[in-house]
């Protein structure tokens, strides 16, 4: 596949139970109510622009550009689309790519989509708004706002929500804070440069060509105080527990043990039938074993009924 | 519908094609789950998961090769859960001096990362073979079947519709800068400029291909307003679910809380 392999979309297993759940319940939310808005400000007119966006998003991510020794540049895209459609319909067309990649592509896991929601669609939207705005507020309406707005929203983005990832797969247990933080966050500091530099070009491209969908997605409702809450709540809360987390190890993994983060990840903190071996099963190589017979037995199975169906299928035609 | 390089669907002739989109997606979903749950180092559970996902890959007729090869897809993040090997707590399996460093690995750190691999392995060729075997549009019907909101799936189905548009308009985008971007074999010189100047042609064609895009949804509201679109993207439905149907996805989910009770009795 040619699909970027950006080391962004947590595949199924990486994530503890507790972990997973607690971020679908956040993305639910978020996504929840940005439907909300969506359909309250402009209705189902959004319906195909956002699905549109969506696509040519998806489609944006095939474009690159080599930066050094076979490394090339490429776009997540929460930040341009988050600027010309305002932080709602943003986030439905951030979920929409990634729970496409997730359904057709395997991009991403299945289980735990609601956690590369929230890391792609909420966190890149949130603080691509927030970055994005201020600095259009602090430009005072000159041009350079949005070139120089556009490119650290880009960079800032992927940057934070590769902190998140690296944030929750310490939280889950797969990957130890120290190593996973400077890592992920060091090379997306690069990665984003390459989303900064893109989001700028096509911002630069539309400023010319059509200067009038910049203005619009300005003019779109933008929730007042709770973007800007949540957004600067977000980024500045991974930006100071990322670099803590990772310099202090072990206090991440207290905090996970005492919230049971860990909890599927170690000995389940409950037994069903406590002390009870199974009969006849009397140790884990014998487990081992039959479960092996089972599931040779199985697939021969499936694969006897499939010869039978294709015999029978040849002599009815 | 557009058959595309892309898409994902092969079409076969297979028990597990016909069966009805919303009992294969909620059974993919369970069968994830279960793998999920299932706690580090269970080998015999383990087992019994890829042997199903197997036995379901051959019934689909995709194909184990197909299958096998696509679910490579989930391999470099693997390397992410590495450094547990070596940084988990619990029996050293095997340590070596490295300059000033010990490095040992660790027994609980080994199987943590193997499980992982693992889970994350036969959950993949699970979505692999939903999407290979259930065409989108009926997966769109399965979303709409366990209440995902309506205008959310709309949009996903209207991505689905354009998706394949506008990643042949990427391609032709990526063409003709290729076209542009000859080299001379006389002329030593580098093609293309800095990076700054490639990141600004990849910009502008990211910002086209954004506003074909917005200017085609424009086109398509127009059109779909003229043949009456009032929010609802309307589908003939799917049939009544079948009674085996029915009895497969209760059989199914038996299995799993079976299966999953067992790992936890043993392995906990």
């Amino acid at each position: 596949m040619f699909l970027t392999p950006q080391p962004m979309h947590i595949p199924d297993g990486f994530l503890s139970i507790m972990v997973d759940l607690l971020l679908w319940i956040a993305a639910i939310i978020a996504v929840g109510y940005s439907l909300k808005r969506v359909g309250q400000d402009i209705g189902e007119r959004q319906v195909p622009l956002m699905g549109v966006l969506a696509a040519a998003i998806f489609a944006g991510q095939m474009l690159n550009f080599t930066v050094a020794g076979g490394t090339s540049g490429h776009l997540m895209g929460a930040a341009i689309a988050t600027i010309l459609v305002g932080p709602w319909a943003a986030i439905l067309v951030m979920t929409s790519v990634v729970a496409v990649q997730a359904l057709i592509f395997q991009d991403g896991g299945l289980l735990v989509l609601g956690a590369n929601i929230f890391n792609m669609a909420v966190v890149g939207v949130a603080v691509s708004f927030v970055t994005y705005h201020a600095i259009r507020k602090l430009a005072g309406g000159r041009n350079w706002g949005i070139f120089v707005g556009g490119f650290i929203a880009g960079w800032l983005s992927v940057e934070i929500t590769a902190l998140a990832v690296a944030l929750e797969l310490a939280l889950s247990g797969t990957s130890p804070a120290n190593i996973a933080i400077p890592a992920m966050g060091g090379i997306h500091a690069l990665i984003g440069i390459g989303e900064g530099l893109i989001t700028l070009g096509a911002l630069a491209f539309l400023y010319a060509s059509r200067p009038d969908l910049i203005k619009q997605g300005e003019e779109r409702p933008n929730g007042g105080a709770a973007i800007w809450i949540v957004g600067i709540l977000i980024a500045i809360g991974l930006a100071f527990v990322a670099p803590w987390a990772s310099s202090h190890p072990d206090g991440l993994e207290r905090v996970a043990e005492q919230y049971g983060f860990l909890e599927t990840a170690q000995a389940p903190t409950y037994s069903i039938l406590p002390d009870y071996i199974f009969p006849g099963i009397s140790n884990e190589a014998a487990a081992t074993v039959l479960a092996g017979v089972i599931g040779i037995l199985l697939v021969f199975g499936a694969a006897a009924g499939v010869a039978y169906a294709r015999r029978k299928r040849q002599i009815s035609s | 519908m557009h058959i595309h390089f892309l898409d994902p669907y092969k079409p076969r002739p297979s028990l597990v094609h016909e069966f009805d989109p919303r009992i294969k997606f909620v059974l993919t979903v369970a069968f994830i789950l279960t793998t999920a749950l299932t706690p580090p180092a269970a080998w015999p559970v383990y087992i019994l998961l890829l042997a199903v996902v197997l036995a379901v890959a051959m019934l689909s007729e995709l194909g184990l090769p197909y299958v096998l090869k696509r679910s490579l897809i989930a391999i470099p993040f693997v390397l992410a859960a590495l450094p547990i090997i070596f940084t988990m707590e619990g029996p050293t399996l095997l340590s070596f001096d490295l300059g000033p460093w010990t490095i040992s690995l660790s027994q609980t750190g080994l199987e943590r990362f193997i499980s992982i691999a693992l889970k994350s392995w036969i959950s993949v060729q699970a979505a692999i073979i939903l999407a290979a075997s259930t065409p989108f549009p009926e997966l769109l019907q399965a979303m709409r079947a366990v209440k995902i909101p309506r205008l959310l799936v709309a949009i996903f189905g209207l991505m689905w519709r354009y998706l394949f548009v506008l990643v042949d308009e990427a391609l032709r985008l990526l063409r003709a800068r290729s076209a542009r971007s000859g080299k001379g074999d006389l002329t030593h010189s580098k093609s293309g400029g800095s990076v700054v100047w490639r990141a600004r042609v990849a910009g502008g064609m990211a910002g086209s291909l954004l506003l074909r895009g917005i200017e085609r949804s424009d086109r398509i509201y127009n059109a779909m307003l003229a043949r009456g679109y009032d929010g609802e993207v309307r589908a003939i439905p799917l049939p009544a679910i079948r009674t085996n149907h029915w009895f497969v996805l209760f059989v199914g989910l038996l299995i799993l809380v079976i299966l999953l009770t067992l790992s936890y009795i043993i392995f906990a």
